[in-house]
């Protein structure tokens, strides 16, 4: 097996979800190899080594400097038909879920998206994927070369391998229709704390909480326990809070070490992008809410009482 | 626009120059010219709580009743939207299914679309992303629309990719996870949210766009909608009048496979408390016990 993982990166840094992927591809058989995509990235590219790759291929564009999909295609196209890949796995995002399936249609190249785990067996790549809402799980592969497949957000843990990666420059041709989208604006919200993908911790809130203000006894706890704050469907519909801290169905999948769920009834579109979490604690009025079905603890009462209550008993406990 | 490249962007400047690209539709959209708009659409099983996937041939089981999916009628109603707000245009929705299809595909047109198109035929079964792809760009480079409008996700079998594949077949620019949509001067602009933010992208049409369920919410069909719909033209066309190759779509299309189906992995015990008061305590406790601070 020869495999190429796509790193992405955000303002200077390796997305972590991607570092996860490099390191879960190190760990399967054969060579492992990244590509980094994008203007004056050069510098990020010899981290990737420390995640297992033996070789880090950089494309250093101007015309690769905004995070759109199609003259990436272009770049990895040239990429795989060059060095001989028979896999190339992506981290699942916005600009890597288009990249993935415009490559499979470039390339004729079957796609698995979804993705929680990957394993060899019998020789074979085996890919493991939920469906229908996570109730049932398929294993699923393909049948030619190079396969290429998409990582749930979330799925595998960055790790540190120690090596070395070798940095090398390529060039390829980007198509003119590939340049023809111009992303000509991007705010980028400032947040304070982790970004839901990369924390630990995560305090959620839902329409429990009774109204935008009592995001506050939310965000008091994240802060105390050093994570981020999400929230349902339900409270961003509503203009509670900012979509970008959506988990669900129709926001983002995450799968921290702790999920708190404060107010949340649990419904299936919320479970699907929360359920791969560590722990779950959830606290909601209603006895009868689905979430008490997944919870490793839950609490049946006033989250008003009890979540500034126990974000005064985590602050003393880590102060002591 | 980033400042210009070493290489390819004086290329493209040239290509332009020359009147476009050979192998490429070069249809162009003029200023204010009504405007042809194909909506993509699925034909979903209805309940998506009930569906099931056959464990015979590990496909989805699709005998029972379906509907459009719902994340498609977004655009069908975002279609609708630019029609209207320009007076004049036609909004084409396109489909690959089985023939029962053509009655979800109805609910669009008595929203208010044109025409229907539904590939329709029994070497398709079974495609998946590559070979639907394939079939669907092939329906599309029939119709030649200005703008091609996905939904955000099908709500069987969770897939979010399709356009994407389509608008490199038809070498188009794409714009995906539009929530707020519109169009001038020959171009549409799309705003989205991603994991950091928001973007805004520009393309020039002939375009593909994917938009999320945020941008609209979907009319009801009206009575009069309903009883016309009916009469409204209604296409049902074979791979080979498309020309595509049986051998190229379905499964022989396809390069994934189902090997297996198994139970999701099981969650540890869940414990339900009633709080007594010392709520707050008793999750601490569990999360000391944990190791989870």
């Amino acid at each position: 097996m020869k495999t190429l993982v796509f790193l992405e990166d955000h303002e200077g840094k390796l997305q972590r979800d991607s570092l996860g992927v490099l390191s879960k591809a190190a760990s399967l058989d054969g060579e492992v190899e990244a590509v980094l995509l994008g203007s004056e990235v050069e510098g990020l590219a010899a981290e990737a080594g420390k995640y297992g790759a033996a070789r880090v291929h950089v494309m250093d564009d101007v015309l690769l400097a905004k995070p759109l999909p199609q003259p990436r295609v272009d770049a990895l196209e040239a990429l795989i038909g060059d060095g001989g890949f028979d896999t190339v796995l992506f981290a699942s995002t916005v600009l890597s879920a288009d990249l993935a399936a415009a490559l499979a249609a470039r390339l004729d190249a079957g796609l698995n998206w979804d993705l929680t785990d990957v394993v060899v067996e019998d020789g074979k790549l085996v890919g493991k994927r939920p469906a229908l809402g996570d109730s049932v799980y398929v294993d699923v592969g393909w049948t030619g070369e190079p396969r290429l497949a998409l990582i749930r957000s979330g799925t595998f843990e960055p790790q540190k391998h120690g090596g070395e990666a070798q940095v090398e420059k390529f060039e390829a041709r980007l198509q003119d229709f590939s340049l023809d989208a111009q992303m000509i604006e991007q705010a980028h919200e400032e947040s304070e704390g982790p970004s839901i993908e990369d924390a630990d911790v995560i305090v959620a809130g839902g329409r429990g909480l009774g109204s935008p203000e009592n995001f506050s006894l939310v965000e008091e706890l994240a802060k105390a326990l050093g994570g981020a704050v999400a929230a349902t469907r339900a409270v961003v519909d509503a203009g509670w809070y900012p979509y970008a801290t959506q988990v669900g169905q129709t926001g983002k999948t995450v799968a921290p070490k702790l999920y708190i769920a404060c107010g949340i009834s649990g419904a299936i579109q919320h479970k699907v992008g929360m359920q791969s979490s560590g722990l779950i604690v959830a606290i909601n009025k209603d006895p009868n809410a689905p979430i008490f079905e997944y919870a490793d603890l839950g609490v049946v009462g006033d989250l008003h009482e009890i979540v500034p209550k126990l974000t005064e008993l985590v602050r003393a406990r880590k102060a002591a | 626009m980033p400042a210009p490249g070493p290489r390819s962007r004086g290329l493209v400047l040239a290509t332009q120059e020359l009147g476009g690209v050979t192998g490429r539709s070069t249809r162009t959209c003029i200023l204010g010219a009504a405007m042809k708009i194909a909506v993509c659409t699925k034909y979903v099983p209805e309940a998506a709580a009930n569906a099931r996937i056959d464990p015979q041939t590990k496909r989805l089981d699709r005998s029972g009743e379906g509907s459009l999916n719902q994340f498609d009628v977004h655009a069908v109603e975002e279609a609708l939207k630019l029609k209207e707000g320009e007076g004049e245009g036609e909004v084409v929705i396109v489909s690959v299914g089985p023939e029962r299809a053509l009655e979800a595909m109805r609910k669009a047109l008595a929203m208010g679309a044109d025409r229907a198109v539904l590939v329709s035929d029994d070497a398709v079964a079974g495609s998946d992303l590559v070979a639907t792809s394939r079939v669907l760009a092939a329906a599309l480079e029939r119709e030649k629309p200005d703008l091609v409008l996905f939904g955000q996700q099908a709500n069987d079998s969770d897939g979010a990719v399709l356009w994407a594949a389509v608008a490199d077949r038809l070498q188009r620019p794409l714009v995906s996870q539009v929530a707020e949509l519109t169009r001038e001067n020959g171009k549409v602009r799309g705003k989205r949210q991603t994991e950091y933010g928001y973007d805004v992208i520009e393309a020039p049409l002939p375009a593909v766009v994917a938009v999320s369920d945020a941008i609209n919410e979907p009319r009801y069909p009206s009575l009069k909608g309903i009883m016309g719909a009916k009469k409204k033209p209604q296409e049902t066309v074979s791979l080979s009048e498309l020309g595509v190759d049986a051998g190229e779509a379905g499964e022989a299309g396809s390069r994934t496979e189902v090997y297996a189906l198994g139970d999701p992995p099981a969650r540890g015990d869940t414990v339900k408390i009633e709080d007594d008061g010392t709520g707050a305590e008793k999750i601490l406790a569990f999360l000391q016990e944990k190791k989870a601070l």
